[in-house]
């Protein structure tokens, strides 16, 4: 007896745990340059993240009595990302609640893969900030690229982000305060010798990743061009270095990896545009004007949150704009 | 705003042509051919032989009654031994005669070319001849050759674009037949005041582009006639996006290709009118890919219609593996048979024998909301709404998202990343909205009494 089946009767290689494994591995660069910059604590703390990204999404199926997708990598993805967004010195039980959160109240709790509305990771990130303040302001270097004491130290150093180290540059108030306000280049800057994230201070890195994806068309350039590029010109305008600001901060990393995420931005190129001028926006308007002089976390959420209404706009609308419900049979109209 | 123009529309499967430049060899040596009558869209002739008569080649054994209908001929001589009523592919019954094949293949006596001085005469030699569109629809012919009087054709538009993968027979046709494919259009021009003609070609059949300028060049209607080379893309030669390819045009929602002025003709249908009108020779034959990773060889067929897919793969050279699924047609858009000694039709360009490992089905993910289904949409609907709607049996939401323009070709489905059955549901989701419509139809009927 043979099979039947309704065409068609070929798919495309690609599927959700093949995207998903293209997007962890495109990760793998920055994580690697993660513990060149920060010594083995920074793997600790991605390894503590991604694994109890995977135990939640177990635990929380299977109290939710759903079908078990631990093997669609779409945990690892978030945990790799939450860990990117955390200082390398951060305490282990930490990236634990954030992984609880990003999981379990910000995944599984909407539905799970495709339900969710928020990037997971950014979610949990945003709500670690404001849980855990102290912790995570704390932007570390190794005290040897710092260019400070001993030339082999391992040691972790508190630093002023280059970010913010501008804007005390530009404060006069600011400036009488600080000791001293440390000045990177671009170089500095592209390869990692500066405070931050554990996964967002390596450009080169997260480019050797971002190129990878683009390579195997899981992500196009339509949203982080639109995003860097709006980003860019606010700050131009605003009277900053454009090249600085893409160098610092976690711009580079929202654009291409967060804001990317399938799930959580709009279906169209149309509405990939959109996304990106609107996140660009807010993140200019952050890194210029807001409290903390990193914006591209609350950007990225806030048009996640703004993805179904970009959708309407865009993809998710009849046709025809003046479709009618052609159900009715003619003469009864 | 061509920059947000969508380019990507349609996929790009692994083409798999790997019968290209291959001759096609006879199959002949069969004991029996069962031939259903149904083998069109439309109500299906009526059987016109009896048990125990004998049949010739090309002998009428069921005759159209309806204005639709297309009669079907005998493809061997020999003795009728049964008639019997069989579920088809289709889930439909439909009469079946079974001729046991004397291996002699005499052709009927009374066949001969016909005389052809009018419009009239020309439809009416292109209905005897058996003939409905090859491409796999299999609409009868002479009924799309005669478009409402209001509706003035400009351009016969030829498809040459074979965008399923595996099948090469229109390839070869086209390399082999171009002086009866030219043939085919001139007559078609002719009779049916025509003005133009277009080819149109995928850019992976390089071969049959040559054959066909060769030929071209030495038409007396050259002038009339333009062949064009387009990207080699799935699903290309569906008759709507052919259509928008080739000419910019759009069929209008529930329109048919004479709405915009086109005729849209398989390269083999004008072979065989071609054909024909030489020789009188009615469609007993049917040029066919065997193809699939079953199979011990794959190859291009000349099959008797009617002879069945089992004798076809003896025949071939039998199976390597264990054949777990047999389509007919391409893997996009063709129909899985759930036999063996299912009979060969006349719309059949192929059959492909999937092993255990291609015939597996994948399971199905959540929506990542990837938008891929959207963008490569040759329709340009949104397969994932209309997918969720389907299966909410929501009726309003699926005519709002024009279900009914679904050419079903697959593509969705196809590139779905969740390998979701998205083309699958939308079928079931046109079927809600005719439910709700005849129901509505009903209840207007009742209020009115």
């Amino acid at each position: 007896m043979l099979n039947i089946s309704a065409s068609p009767h070929v798919r495309h290689q690609d599927s959700t745990p093949s995207v998903m494994r293209d997007v962890a591995l495109a990760l793998l660069p920055a994580a690697l340059a993660s513990a060149y910059f920060f010594g083995v604590g920074s793997w600790l703390v991605i390894m503590v993240s991604v694994a109890s990204c995977i135990v939640f999404e177990a635990l929380s199926q299977l109290v939710m009595k759903r079908p078990q997708t631990i093997r669609d990598w779409s945990a690892v993805v978030t945990g790799l990302l939450l860990a990117f967004n955390l200082p390398a010195d951060i305490p282990l039980w930490m990236p634990v609640v954030g992984a609880f959160f990003a999981i379990v109240v910000i995944k599984q709790a909407f539905g799970g893969l495709g339900k969710n509305f928020l990037n997971p990771a950014l979610g949990a990130r945003v709500i670690m900030a404001i849980a855990f303040p102290v912790q995570m302001n704390s932007h570390v270097i190794k005290e040897s690229f710092a260019g400070k004491s001993f030339l082999s130290s391992l040691d972790l150093m508190s630093q002023a982000t280059p970010l913010a180290a501008v804007r005390m540059a530009n404060d006069p108030d600011a400036i009488s305060s600080a000791t001293q306000v440390i000045t990177y280049d671009y170089k500095q800057l592209f390869l990692g010798y500066k405070p931050g994230m554990l996964g967002e201070v390596c450009i080169l890195a997260l480019a050797i990743g971002a190129i990878y994806l683009l390579s195997r068309k899981v992500i196009d350039l339509y949203i982080p061009l639109s995003y860097i590029a709006t980003a860019l010109i606010f700050v131009t305008l605003a009277g900053e270095d454009p090249l600085y600001h893409l160098l610092s901060g976690g711009l580079f990393l929202g654009a291409f990896f967060m804001a990317t995420d399938y799930v959580t931005n709009p279906a169209s190129r149309m509405g990939h545009i959109i996304f990106g001028i609107g996140c660009g926006l807010l993140t200019g308007l952050m890194r210029i004007y807001g409290a903390s002089p990193e914006g591209v976390s609350f950007s990225i959420l806030l048009m996640n949150i703004l993805t179904p209404h970009i959708d309407q706009l865009t993809v998710f609308r009849p046709r025809r704009r003046k479709a009618r419900l052609n159900l009715v049979p003619a003469e009864r109209k | 705003m061509s920059f947000f123009k969508r380019r990507n529309v349609g996929v790009h499967p692994v083409y798999a042509k790997n019968t290209s430049g291959a001759n096609p060899r006879v199959l002949s040596n069969i004991s029996q051919v069962k031939i259903p009558v149904c083998m069109q869209i439309g109500p299906p002739p009526q059987v016109c032989v009896a048990k125990g008569d004998q049949v010739k080649v090309g002998q009428l054994i069921a005759k159209p009654e309806a204005p639709m209908s297309v009669p079907v001929h005998a493809s061997v001589s020999g003795e009728v031994i049964d008639i019997v009523s069989e579920v088809q592919a289709n889930g439909r019954p439909c009469d079946v005669v079974v001729i046991k094949n004397d291996k002699r293949f005499s052709p009927a006596p009374e066949l001969e070319a016909p005389v052809v001085n009018s419009k009239e005469d020309f439809l009416a030699a292109v209905r005897a001849s058996g003939l409905v569109g090859l491409g796999g629809a299999g609409f009868p012919t002479h009924i799309k050759l005669n478009p409402p009087a209001d509706k003035p054709i400009d351009f016969l538009l030829v498809n040459g674009m074979e965008c399923e993968p595996y099948i090469t027979s229109d390839d070869w046709l086209m390399q082999n037949r171009a002086k009866e494919i030219f043939e085919g259009i001139s007559q078609v021009l002719r009779w049916c005041q025509i003005p133009q003609a277009i080819i149109g070609l995928e850019n992976n059949t390089p071969e049959a582009l040559a054959a066909l300028n060769k030929e071209l060049a030495t038409r007396p209607d050259k002038d009339k006639i333009k062949i064009v080379s387009l990207p080699a893309v799935y699903p290309q030669g569906a008759e709507k996006v052919l259509i928008t390819s080739l000419t910019g045009r759009q069929v209008p929602p529930q329109g048919l290709p004479h709405d915009v002025g086109c005729l849209v003709m398989n390269v083999a249908s004008l072979a065989h009118i071609a054909s024909y009108l030489e020789n009188g020779m009615p469609l007993v034959r049917r040029l066919l890919t065997l193809d699939g990773p079953a199979l011990n060889r794959s190859g291009l067929y000349d099959a008797p219609i009617g002879s069945s897919i089992a004798d076809l793969l003896d025949f071939a050279g039998g199976l390597v593996k264990v054949a777990d699924k047999v389509i007919m047609g391409g893997p996009m858009m063709g129909v899985a048979v759930s036999r063996l000694d299912a009979p060969i039709l006349k719309m059949n360009n192929a059959i492909l024998v999937f092993d255990h490992e291609t015939a597996k089905l994948p399971e199905e993910g959540p929506c990542i909301h990837c938008g891929r289904c959207a963008l490569h949409c040759p329709m340009h609907l949104m397969p994932t709404m209309l997918d969720k709607y389907a299966r909410k049996s929501d009726a309003e939401h699926l005519a709002l998202f024009d279900v009914n323009e679904c050419i079903e070709c697959g593509a969705c489905t196809y590139i779905c990343p969740a390998k979701r059955y998205l083309v699958q549901n939308i079928r079931v989701g046109k079927q809600i909205v005719r439910n709700y419509q005849a129901a509505a139809q009903a209840q207007q009927t009742k209020e009115a009494k």
